[in-house]
């Protein structure tokens, strides 16, 4: 009895220690990244002791709540947070991008087989509810060599609210001025036609089971489901199948015109080989710790992240940050205090 | 209640020290008495709560758009425009269009297995419908996506619409997923509780009503649904309520069928939405105060639809009861 008593205040004595010189941070917020994310605060524990960050995948919109309430340390959104946003916060946040990440189109047609593409105007039509058949000569003039059917398009969306939808919506709004002033980008926006499914397995889901079926999914989500997808039409014309080359493309394309704050959309981006639908994941990092240690802990896996960290993206099939961006990061982290 | 405590009083002398505590505590009435009242007052704490906090929470919505929250067709959470009725109308059709076809399922299931089936057999259907009425939603919405969507665009719809086609129920394009899809879930969902609640009523009916009404010269057909059946008749009514209550609040079973399009349509093969299933899709990713205040008054209005179609039911259960017939 005693003996046990004395071990177990030795086991308390030494988590005590232990817990003198670690950290925890608490982090919450979207869910795209949250593979990528896992693996980091893994890996980065791993090699250093004394930081442990626990992530909670619970959605853009709750992480930014959650962060302004000041529950969790630091958040993550796959949106930039508005300016409205900003101006709620005691602390103000900023934006550190991580990864990048791609919506694609992917469809099921019954008698076609092999990749479609997607005119900008032939996307912004279907989602309207403007083009119905399949053959629509808008859709059929970018297809010479397929066979189209004359049959209703039946157009699947998120029902969730979700990252996935709003860079979906923030690429239609920029194409489509109609799109814009009908229905908006958001993470659940107004659908004029339509099925909802839950969760990128929910889309595939309907697309799947219903003939003559378009809907959209995360790259990551296609490519480790092997889904097959089209092609799109990007800002200088060409039709691109969705890549991480591509999409990295499409980061440096913008990193040109990126705001100090980074709170920039990449989607419809300049450059020949830019993926038009692609985005860029943040890390909400508040301005400043009232923690120094909190805040050597965190300016440390951000070095860490923007260096070592990257390698581990494409094993994961998320695209790397190109150098220009990274280059900025760097600079941008002196402004945590 | 102090009649009910008085004897003990005069039992037990007034003592001091620790006797007298253990003494109070094994005749616990007191005690029990106090416990008991706790638990029942938290009930009434805790629904009280819930009417607070979502009459607060929808304070933005209540006070912009007023009553007509309640009658708008637009859901528009980009542009900050919010109204109930696609969600109500889903709600309501999906739900009491599931009783429609599970409660004579229910009912005359639960019937034979009380009345008509040996014991042991109803004894081990009974177990398996039990076990039926635990399992989780998600598995049904499964069950859902991978059986009665494909089964509804293939076979079930068009055969409705070969037969019933010329209503305007039966019409339009038929998609896999829509309210009848969602309702036939929803049947599956809530017939165990009908079947075993009501079997269990069924079982409590004395033997002498039965004999009785036999002796008469009553067929069993007759004993069954003239005396057997208005017995249970309160706790059968329970069974529906319960299985209504299932109905109205479920959400992950119904959002993976319904199509979630926020639109009224006569069609019961079009997509629709339900408020369950609005506020589980749409409330971790709600970025604007509006459009989060607008879920929670959504939440108050379900409240509300409950509130009232509880009342209802028992309003008729009341008026049945005084129109004559026994009271169970």
């Amino acid at each position: 009895m005693r003996k046990t008593l004395v071990v177990l205040s030795l086991l308390f004595a030494s988590a005590a220690a232990a817990n003198a010189q670690s950290v925890l941070l608490n982090a919450a917020g979207a869910t795209f990244p949250a593979p990528i994310y896992s693996k980091w605060f893994d890996v980065y524990h791993t090699a250093h002791s004394g930081v442990q960050i626990n992530y909670q995948a619970i959605g853009s919109g709750a992480g930014k709540a959650q962060l302004t309430a000041g529950t969790v340390d630091f958040g993550a959104s796959d949106m930039p947070m508005t300016d409205d946003e900003l101006a709620k916060m005691k602390v103000k946040a900023l934006h550190f991008p991580t990864v990048l990440g791609a919506v694609v189109p992917t469809y099921n047609i019954p008698g076609v087989s092999g990749d479609l593409n997607f005119s900008q105007k032939a996307l912004a039509g279907i989602y309207l509810g403007s083009i119905t058949k399949w053959n629509d000569p808008e859709i059929a003039k970018a297809n010479p060599s397929v066979k189209l059917p004359a049959d209703d398009i039946v157009v699947v969306h998120r029902s969730d609210g979700s990252g996935t939808s709003f860079i979906w919506t923030d690429f239609l709004s920029k194409v489509s001025p109609d799109w814009k002033s009908k229905v908006g980008a958001g993470t659940s926006p107004n659908w004029p036609v339509g099925l909802g499914g839950k969760g990128n397995d929910g889309v595939m889901g309907l697309v799947k089971q219903t003939p003559d079926s378009i809907g959209y999914v995360e790259l990551i989500y296609a490519m480790s489901q092997k889904i097959p997808y089209g092609a799109v039409q990007n800002a200088s014309g060409k039709y691109l199948k969705a890549d991480l080359a591509g999409v990295s493309a499409a980061a440096a394309g913008a990193a040109k015109e990126m705001p100090e704050d980074f709170r920039v959309s990449i989607t419809n981006a300049p450059g020949a080989a830019s993926y038009p639908i692609s985005s860029f994941t943040w890390l909400l990092i508040p301005s400043h710790f009232d923690d120094t240690g909190k805040e050597q802990a965190v300016k440390g896996f951000l070095i860490w992240m923007l260096a070592d960290g990257q390698g581990y993206n494409e094993q994961l099939q998320y695209a790397k940050l190109p150098p220009a961006v990274v280059a900025k990061e760097k600079k941008a982290l002196s402004l945590i205090k | 209640m102090s009649t009910a405590t008085t004897p003990i009083e005069h039992a037990v002398p007034p003592q001091s020290g620790p006797r007298a505590l253990i003494h109070r505590l094994r005749h616990g009435d007191e005690v029990a008495h106090l416990v008991t009242l706790t638990f029942a007052a938290l009930i009434l704490l805790i629904t009280s709560l819930l009417v607070f906090e979502l009459w607060m929470g929808s304070a933005p919505t209540r006070g912009k758009f007023g009553f007509t929250f309640f009658w708008s067709h637009v859901w528009d959470p980009i542009g900050g425009d919010f109204g109930a009725i696609p969600f109500i109308y889903g709600t309501l059709v999906t739900s009491l269009l599931a009783l429609l076809i599970a409660v004579p399922l229910g009912l005359a299931a639960a019937v034979f297995l009380a009345e008509l089936a040996p014991r042991k057999m109803s004894d081990t259907i009974a177990f398996l419908i039990d076990l039926l009425a635990a399992v989780p939603s998600v598995i049904y919405g499964l069950l859902g996506i991978f059986v009665v969507v494909p089964l509804m665009r293939t076979t079930i719809g068009p055969a409705l619409k070969h037969t019933l086609g010329f209503l305007p129920l039966f019409k339009g394009p038929n998609y896999g997923v829509g309210f009848l899809t969602a309702s036939l879930v929803l049947v599956i969902m809530v017939v165990p509780f009908i079947i075993s609640v009501s079997r269990e009523v069924l079982l409590t009916v004395p033997r002498e009503q039965r004999e009785a009404a036999l002796g008469l010269g009553a067929t069993r057909w007759e004993a069954t649904w003239k005396v057997v059946v208005p017995w249970a008749r309160t706790g059968i009514m329970g069974s529906v309520f319960l299985a209504l209550a299932r109905a109205l609040g479920e959400t992950m079973a119904v959002t993976m069928v319904i199509g979630n399009d926020p639109k009224i349509r006569e069609s019961l093969f079009a997509p629709g939405y339900t408020i369950a299933a609005v506020i589980a899709n749409e409330f971790n990713e709600a970025t604007s105060d509006l459009h989060r205040s607008a879920l929670i008054e959504l939440g108050l209005v379900l409240f509300l639809i409950t509130f009232i179609l509880n009342g209802m039911a028992r309003l008729l259960m009341a008026a049945t009861e005084r129109g004559g017939g026994h009271n169970g």
